[in-house]
């Protein structure tokens, strides 16, 4: 049964106005940008083709800085799921102690502004004499993934009812078994929509790998940032169209996903939802 | 110590030895002596400090507390009026707004400045429309100025005040305003005097979302704010990866988070007495 929505009055068309208005200025300059991929200038006058996304799909430099994003994402997403899952479950004891330190370290990682994360982090490998490569990039984006996932599935974790919990003690389940066979399958959803988080994040990040990745290990923001500053140029509007279209891909597969729905669904809970609120 | 507890142990373990140790690093090289040939020298020193708070670097300090306040309050007056017209939008379109808002956000910040880039750019259509018009123009200026530094830093940042105030109009009780309309209230009033007192809590985490990574921004005004347009960031990380005075930029990265602790702090007070 659908859910009836109370009214709502509309905001005042100024509001809407600004709304729209805002959009189009978003969206603008990417418009712009795709176009500018699409259009041949040669002596013969303008035409459209895909020429400049064959160009940049061939060029062996571009690929090997797609491989190393893909690897360093793949990479850090997995450890900082791993710990940030584990984390997020251990917060739910009762013990005091421990609990603190690391929901104020997650959170310090969440407000540090991205410079000082950066710098501080390449003074430590500076100091510890770790030479710079994509394993610092992966130890870099791991740390800053860790509190997202943690929010993630601490986010589900407090929509679930202890009662799973206390039913599986009563029955005799060790703390272990109520772990892994009960809250873990639970929190799946929330567990995957953290991985994706993390991932997009980790892949998206430019200023903590410009200043920790070595030499020649380039991902493709740091790449992308070099070649810009170089100036404008068709080749570069392909590959940024690209790396557009599929963050637009992702970002649909991410919203129709019941990961996304979770996210919200367990901070709403939370608040008392009401059947309107279920309807979204 | 309980099973739980081990639960905790590695991200507790990965956040003091990549967090909390960079950070007290930081500080420590903050009062050190840079080396002759960049470097640090573990000679203590305050000097650095004094550096800090001298006339050119505490300009560039209050030009980007400025920048990052206007910053927060056009994010402001742009994020109440988006939020309010996504929550009250039909319920079907309301997902779809959401995606509209979050698919740039999602997307690149090389990227979405490229474009930026692009769009004012030689050849690109705001200097054509400018030449075909006939207005004068300096290529120059209209690549890299301050106003575009602005705009870039405001379309990033708006969804992390949107998305604040969208989950609390969301959740507003219209009844509120349904009533108020019955009573003869405009739009300006029903939003300053019904709505925006019950939205407190997210009006304040909204700025602080926008507020703090602002003040640190690197890389928007590097790339759209050409020479003149240095700010804080920027200056940090000159020290780091240019200059190499490394202990110079500590002292600089501690006194932007002393601050921004500060600030933090402060509104938290405010926020949880809202």
């Amino acid at each position: 049964m659908k859910p009836v929505e109370r009214s709502r009055p509309a905001a005042p068309l100024f509001a809407r106005c600004v709304h729209w208005i805002l959009l189009f200025f978003l969206y603008l300059p990417i418009a712009v940008m795709i176009l500018g991929a699409l259009v041949v200038k040669e002596a013969g006058g303008t035409s459209f083709s895909l020429r400049w996304f064959a160009e940049v799909l061939s060029e062996s430099a571009w690929m090997q800085s797609l491989l190393n994003s893909v690897l360093v994402a793949g990479a850090a997403s997995f450890l900082a799921t791993l710990l940030g899952t584990a984390a997020a479950m251990g917060l739910r004891s009762n013990e005091k102690t421990w609990r603190y330190a690391v929901s104020a370290l997650s959170l310090t990682s969440l407000v540090f502004p991205e410079i000082v994360f950066a710098l501080s982090l390449l003074s430590l490998f500076f100091l510890i004499k770790m030479e710079l490569s994509l394993w610092t990039v992966i130890i870099a984006h791991v740390s800053f993934s860790i509190s997202y996932v943690m929010m993630t599935v601490g986010a589900r974790l407090t929509a679930l009812d202890v009662s799973y919990e206390d039913a599986a003690r009563d029955l005799g389940a060790s703390s272990w078994q109520i772990q892994t066979s009960i809250l873990l399958p639970l929190l799946k959803p929330a567990i995957s929509a953290g991985f994706i988080l993390s991932f997009l994040l980790s892949f998206d990040d430019f200023l903590i790998t410009y200043f920790v990745n070595g030499a020649g290990q380039d991902t493709l923001p740091v790449k992308l940032y070099t070649a810009m500053k170089m100036g404008v140029s068709p080749k570069l509007n392909a590959l940024s169209s690209l790396m557009f279209l599929m963050t637009l891909l992702i970002t649909i597969f991410f919203f129709r996903s019941s990961s996304f729905r979770v996210l919200f669904e367990g901070s709403r809970r939370k608040n008392g939802s009401s059947a309107e609120e279920k309807n979204l | 110590m309980k099973f739980k507890d081990y639960l905790l142990l590695p991200a507790l373990l990965w956040f003091l030895s990549f967090i909390l140790a960079p950070v007290l690093i930081v500080a420590a090289v903050s009062f050190a002596t840079r080396g002759t040939y960049g470097g640090i020298e573990w000679l203590f020193s305050f000097k650095n400090y004094g550096r800090v708070f001298s006339e050119a670097y505490a300009g560039i300090l209050f030009e980007s507390l400025k920048l990052s306040l206007l910053t927060t309050i056009l994010c402001l007056f742009l994020g109440v009026l988006v939020a309010w017209s996504m929550a009250t939008a039909p319920a079907r379109w309301r997902p779809f707004y959401v995606m509209a808002l979050a698919l740039p956000f999602l997307t690149n910040l090389i990227i979405r400045i490229y474009a930026i880039r692009v769009f004012v750019g030689v050849e690109g259509p705001l200097q054509s429309a400018l030449s075909w018009s006939g207005i004068e123009f300096d290529p120059y200026a209209l690549t890299q100025n301050k106003a575009l530094v602005v705009y870039g830093m405001v379309t990033t940042y708006l969804p992390y005040m949107v998305f604040p105030l969208y989950g609390a109009f969301e959740k507003f009780d219209y009844q509120l305003v349904e009533a108020a309309q019955d009573l003869g209230a405009g739009a300006w009033k029903i939003l300053f005097t019904v709505i925006l007192p019950n939205l407190k809590k997210a009006l304040w985490s909204g700025s602080l979302l926008v507020f703090i990574p602002a003040l640190g921004e690197y890389v928007i005004p590097d790339l759209l704010g050409g020479a003149k347009t240095m700010l804080y960031g920027n200056l940090i990380t000159e020290q780091f990866l240019k200059s190499r005075d490394w202990p110079l930029g500590s002292a600089l990265s501690v006194v932007m988070m002393v601050i921004l602790l500060a600030i933090v702090f402060v509104m938290q007070k405010r926020g949880s007495k809202a």
